[in-house]
């Protein structure tokens, strides 16, 4: 509760730090506001919370993990920061505040208790980040994302809201364990309220998250927004967006999951094949990393189809594992961009010769996102694949395999261009606070892949 | 001491020579290869070969899960230990000639693989397989990929998208495996005491089976294999085609055939007219052998005759395991080590020629004999070795391997049989079109052997006549394991036998 109380003071004293022009002090208070924050949440774990404000939220070891994920991811984002903002805007400190109001908003969607507090949080991000992807005012392609994002975004929360007011309907409330009760009452019959409800809020989630076949959204919004938005929205919004999804399904519609499950089995299966498929078409690195996002999107997706006790350990750990390796894909391509002015796979050629380390956690984060052993991904996936098998999905499990090989040929692409073609550039200078992000990021994906044992058993 | 030592020493050893510059590089990463030769010649020395296992180790990984870091040495481990201890050195030692771009990084990665290979040679749990299979994988792509010839990137990729394919599935049946274990572990001996129908493991076979073909490689999946070895760095042909490709030849014997004897044999035969899976591989292995023959005869480059004539070996290998015999997995056994050793010794007088003379054509070549006695010699005692004469090391392994084959069927013996004759004429004639007949202008330039590379022949020559003389003590390493072996599976398939009567 004190970390949420954090995130959205802060955000606050942020806008009066950009109002009394204290420009350098805008990254160290954001960065100390995060960790305040993050101590906060930690120093809650294994407290045996109970609901708190009437059942409307609860701060358990779940929600707190997810916190903790997304705390720290948004905190290197914001290391990675330094020195972009001011690139293409002269209101820097908005940008530090409405991200962290985004992270409000994650904190309530990870957290809830009740439907409302889900459309709560989740409305307190979505409008967040519409602002985001639009913030280069004069940039066409920032325009155009924020606005694709906003209409496809209402309309999404539209489904969601929809399900919800039907669920409650059906159900007379709208608190999760109310919910499930009410299901557990009424086994056999199928309610056409309650499951038309729970369709739409499929739809809705999906939407969120970017799974096919309402993913058509994102390619174009990740790629007109600035990339630390898209690097933001692909890690950190994605994350929540899952541990929002696992926690309303294994709260209220587990017992369900002989009606939603087929359903998101073939979602699940359409998200795996376009993400990865495309991928491989793409020209630019940046929109490879969008369809990649949709594909793994598609892994994420496992751990619902399959709802057991392990769902919410495989989501911790893949999203842990995909959101630091994005951040470094994420952070080489800006650094790439600023310095080639481009960001086709082509302006990678030779960064191996140009900078070693850049290319050497660069390439640690592509074999994680494939999944490659003694690397975070592949614990994740291995997480993934053994709940699916637990459950008997092993069709489910060899197309995933397929797809694994697929995104083979985009991932090494990248690791190709940089080692093994030549350009004639010169030197490419890591700055400091890369040089820790993406230090601390690779180093993290090994430790994890290597000995994954002192986080895969925190849920 | 436990066999831990052997694994997490390769891995420091990658770790410090990858900081270590240029020059220096090579000495140190010989030296840490040296050590662990030692290392494994002391195992070696203080073991017993009964079916034990000994030097084992269990650290808790992530028991939750079932996953401990578990790896021991038995008779059938301890000879592979042996190849890959011996053979990385002798491999450093023969790149002594070349100058690397980033020699750190290129010795830091083959010891990197080393650790790997070692990894799942020794490994008793499936979770810890798998991640020395892969982690075996990744430094051999990048060897070929970094330091290989013109058309590397295209090669590599396949190469490295075929294993990775085949592995995954692998993946696949050791979770499979582990959620059928009651006791929730990935540990072998648990797998391999699971009751499984034949159904199940008729899958079970093909899981594991694509993995091991596509690395030995089998006929059809060996695709990849030609191009490969032909455009890697000559350090990394021999690490696959020496040390590598023995891991899906012992991936059969430890993790396919145990798991799923009952879907390799079969059990109703009746209904399918004696139709097994095991004779579907074994047949595949005898076709692998006639068609790589075939091609080698040819071949008009060097490297890829080699390349074509080590699909041909690794099919009798291959066809022996599969006939399921102890005579065919001891044959395995002894021509696993003897493989790798001619094999490496071949790739390397490729090496030296294609360094000296610029070209791998036969036909460029001939009379170098004249000019360089002492590698003319070198060449044809492994030469010898590899068409396996008498007294020479491949001839035990074959003999073993062949009899294996001939009791499951004359008939495919006589096939194996006659293209390994078939095999000698394209080798000897390979030898005669280069060394013998005169010299050309190109040839007459040749020098003969000199510093490192003299002691990497000298010590390769005489391994091929000892162990020729005298193979006795290999086979006595693995005889106790492959017998206790073969008992467990034969009473595995009488008990499945009795109850498909009943």
């Amino acid at each position: 509760m004190i970390t949420l109380i954090i995130l959205s003071i802060l955000p606050i004293l942020i806008l009066y730090l950009g109002l009394y022009k204290a420009k350098s002090a805008l990254l160290p208070v954001t960065v100390a506001g995060l960790l305040v924050a993050l101590g906060f949440a930690l120093a809650e774990w294994n407290s045996g919370a109970q609901p708190i404000f009437s059942g409307m939220m609860l701060f358990d070891n779940f929600s707190i993990a997810f916190s903790a994920v997304t705390i720290i991811s948004t905190a290197l984002i914001v290391l990675l920061s330094k020195g972009f903002f001011e690139k293409i805007s002269s209101n820097v400190a908005e940008y530090y505040a409405i991200m962290l109001f985004a992270l409000a908003g994650i904190v309530v969607m990870v957290s809830f208790y009740n439907m409302v507090m889900l459309f709560i949080g989740l409305e307190i991000m979505s409008v967040s980040l519409y602002i985001l992807a639009g913030i280069r005012k004069n940039d066409f392609a920032s325009n155009e994302a924020a606005l694709k994002y906003f209409l496809m975004g209402a309309f999404s929360t539209g489904f969601l809201l929809f399900g919800i007011t039907l669920i409650y309907g059906a159900a007379g409330s709208f608190n999760l364990e109310a919910i499930r009760d009410w299901v557990i009452t009424n086994p056999r019959n199928v309610d056409p309220l309650f499951h038309t409800g729970l369709l739409l809020i499929i739809v809705g989630m999906c939407f969120k998250v970017g799974a096919a076949p309402f993913h058509f959204w994102t390619p174009d919004v990740y790629e007109g927004s600035p990339t630390l938005i898209t690097t933001f929205m692909s890690t950190v919004v994605k994350t929540a967006g899952f541990a929002a999804f696992l926690r309303l399904f294994s709260a209220s519609f587990a017992t369900l999951s002989d009606f939603w499950m087929p359903v998101l089995l073939v979602i699940t299966i359409l998200t795996l094949f376009i993400g990865n498929i495309t991928a491989v078409y793409q020209q630019s690195f940046k929109r490879m990393l969008a369809f990649s996002s949709i594909s793994h999107a598609g892994y994420l997706l496992f751990a619902i189809v399959a709802l057991g006790a392990a769902s919410a350990n495989s989501v911790f750990m893949y999203t842990s594992a995909y959101s630091v390796a994005s951040i470094i894909a994420f952070g080489a391509l800006i650094l790439v961009q600023q310095h080639t002015g481009s960001d086709s796979f082509d302006s990678f050629n030779g960064l191996a010769a140009k900078n070693p380390f850049l290319a050497f956690t660069l390439t640690i984060a592509m074999l994680s996102l494939a999944g490659i052993p003694l690397t975070a991904g592949f614990i994740g996936k291995f997480f993934m694949f053994s709940g699916a098998l637990s459950q008997y999905h092993i069709w489910l499990v060899i197309i995933a395999v397929v797809n694994a090989i697929i995104s083979i040929f985009y991932y090494f692409r990248v690791i190709i261009a940089m080692y093994f073609r030549t350009a004639d550039r010169n030197e490419l200078v890591v700055p400091g606070y890369y040089s820790f992000v993406l230090g601390a990021a690779a180093l993290a994906t090994i430790i994890i892949g290597i000995y994954p044992a002192f986080i895969s058993n925190l849920i | 001491m436990t066999v831990s030592i052997l694994l997490f020493l390769p891995v420091a050893a990658a770790i410090i020579t990858a900081f270590i510059k240029n020059g220096a590089a090579k000495h140190a990463a010989l030296f840490f290869a040296i050590a662990e030769l030692a290392i494994a010649i002391f195992f070696l020395a203080g073991f017993v070969p009964d079916a034990s296992i000994q030097y084992s180790v269990v650290y808790e990984w992530l028991p939750k899960m079932g996953i401990y870091f578990s790896a021991g040495i038995d008779g059938i481990s301890m000879v592979l230990v042996m190849l890959t201890t011996l053979l990385v050195p002798l491999i450093i030692l023969t790149t002594y000639q070349h100058q690397y771009k980033n020699a750190g990084a290129f010795y830091a990665l083959i010891l990197f693989m080393q650790a790997g290979m070692l990894t799942v040679f020794t490994a008793l749990d499936g979770f810890l397989f798998y991640v020395g299979w892969e982690a075996a994988l990744i430094p051999i792509y990048f060897i070929c990929a970094l330091w290989g010839g013109e058309n590397r990137i295209k090669v590599n990729i396949k190469f490295f998208i075929y294993t990775f394919a085949g592995s995954l599935f692998m993946l696949v049946g050791i979770i499979y495996l582990y959620l059928q274990n009651p006791a929730k572990t990935y540990d072998l001996a648990q797998f391999t005491n699971l009751n499984l129908s034949v159904g199940q493991q008729s899958w079970l076979f093909w899981a594991f089976f694509i993995a091991f073909a596509i690395k030995m490689p089998v006929f059809p999946f060996h695709t990849w294999q030609p191009d490969t070895y032909t455009e890697a760095p000559s350090a990394g042909t021999m690490m696959l085609s020496g040390i590598m490709l023995k891991m899906g030849i012992y991936g059969v014997i430890r993790w396919l055939l145990p798991n799923a004897p009952l879907g390799f044999i079969g059990v109703q035969q009746s209904y399918l007219g004696g139709f097994t899976w095991q004779s579907v591989v074994i047949i595949l292995a005898v076709i692998g052998i006639v068609y790589a023959s075939l091609i080698a005869f040819n071949q008009k480059d060097g490297k890829r005759l080699i390349a074509y004539s080590s699909i041909a070996h690794v099919g009798l290998i291959a066809a022996g395991i599969f006939s399921f015999s102890v005579e065919g997995i001891q044959g395995a056994m002894i021509q696993m080590l003897n493989h790798g050793i001619n094999v490496v010794g071949l790739f390397f007088i490729w090496d030296i020629i294609s360094r000296r003379l610029q070209t791998r054509e036969i036909a460029n070549l001939g009379g170098i004999a004249k000019v360089a006695p002492l590698f003319s010699i070198a060449f044809l005692i492994i030469l010898l070795g590899t068409v396996a004469l008498p007294l020479t090391n491949g001839f035990i392994g074959e003999f073993l391997l062949l009899k294996s084959v001939y009791n499951y069927s004359i008939w495919l013996a006589a096939v194996a049989g006659l293209t390994i004759i078939f095999g000698a004429v394209y080798m000897l004639r390979m030898y005669k079109n280069t060394m013998q007949g005169e010299t050309n202008a190109l040839t007459a330039t040749f020098t003969d052997l000199r510093g490192s590379e003299k002691v990497v022949l000298g010590i390769i020559c005489a391994l091929v006549i000892i162990i020729g003389v005298y193979p006795q003590p290999i086979l006595h390493i693995s005889e106790a394991a492959v017998n206790n072996w073969k008992n467990v599976m034969d009473t595995k398939y009488i008990e499945a036998l009795g109850k498909s009567i009943r």
